[in-house]
């Protein structure tokens, strides 16, 4: 399994520390409903399918970043940095 | 004040010398870590200006002489072989990494295959030439790494993992070396 990092390229899953669901990138306000803040800290789909989470690239650039992939055929579909991507100097 | 003695972490070894390839520790260079503050590359690279080097995009190193500017990471590079200019401090977060870092050599015929076994990544020259940098695991540990030669590579690696990634790569040779010995 390959996760291609923005920043570093196509790199092996060894080097990524698994984090999970998406969800925690879409905390409540603070005033929110506690129906709000169980979603959000315990309730979580288990598809069998597409789903995206969040992977950490800590033998590499250090980024966040959000997969979408294929829990049937483990295939990765689409790999976005939760953070913007800068380049340093053009 | 006394005047301590910088020592290297694994403090100068005799260079192991296998397969016609050689794995050397290099001597303590100044190295600082240049992060800059969000929106400040221009700033940055204005303050870098009298050294002639420039933040560097991902992957990839800026050099002049030997002063070099390593990309390490997210918005992060390494400053290394001169002090940190005048001013950069405003723009940057920087922290002197000097001490905390061993850095080895490996040059020689068998190098890109000695590191093919501790890995994963292509670090043939066509994907990976002179003048990348890059960050990658060696076996468990984590390495910034350089290619500086046609067939010569830098390692960095912490302070604390220098011994075990000495022998790590050391015994890649060797199964290098036997293999050769016995064709």
């Amino acid at each position: 399994m390959r996760i291609t990092c923005p920043l570093c390229g196509p790199r092996d899953r060894r080097e990524f520390y698994y984090y999970g669901t998406d969800d925690y990138l879409n905390r409540p306000v603070a005033d929110a409903a506690p129906t709000a803040w169980d979603d959000y800290l315990h309730n979580r789909d288990n598809p069998a399918g597409v789903t995206r989470d969040l992977w950490y690239h800590d033998m590499g650039c250090t980024s966040w970043l959000a997969v979408t992939r294929n829990t049937v055929t483990h295939a990765i579909l689409k790999v976005e940095a939760v953070a913007p991507v800068t380049g340093g100097a053009k | 004040m006394p005047e301590l003695i910088a020592k290297t972490a694994l403090g100068g070894p005799v260079p192991l010398l296998l397969a016609a390839t050689e794995l050397a520790e290099a001597p303590i260079l100044p190295m600082t870590s240049v992060a800059p503050y969000p929106g400040r590359e221009e700033q940055v690279n204005a303050a870098l200006k009298p050294l002639g080097v420039a933040f560097p995009v991902p992957n990839s190193q800026s050099a002049k002489g030997d002063v070099r500017l390593i990309w390490t990471g997210r918005d992060q590079a390494f400053l290394i072989g001169a002090p940190a200019p005048e001013g950069l401090a405003e723009h940057a977060a920087l922290t002197d990494q000097a001490d905390g870092w061993a850095r080895l050599t490996l040059t020689g015929p068998q190098a890109e295959a000695a590191l093919a076994r501790l890995v994963p990544i292509d670090l043939r020259a066509n994907s990976f030439p002179i003048g990348s940098t890059t960050r990658a695991p060696l076996g468990h540990m984590s390495m910034i790494l350089s290619r500086i030669s046609e067939n010569g590579f830098e390692i960095m690696i912490f302070r604390s993992t220098a011994r075990t990634a000495w022998h790590e790569i050391g015994d890649a040779l060797e199964h290098l070396h036997a293999r050769a010995s016995a064709l």
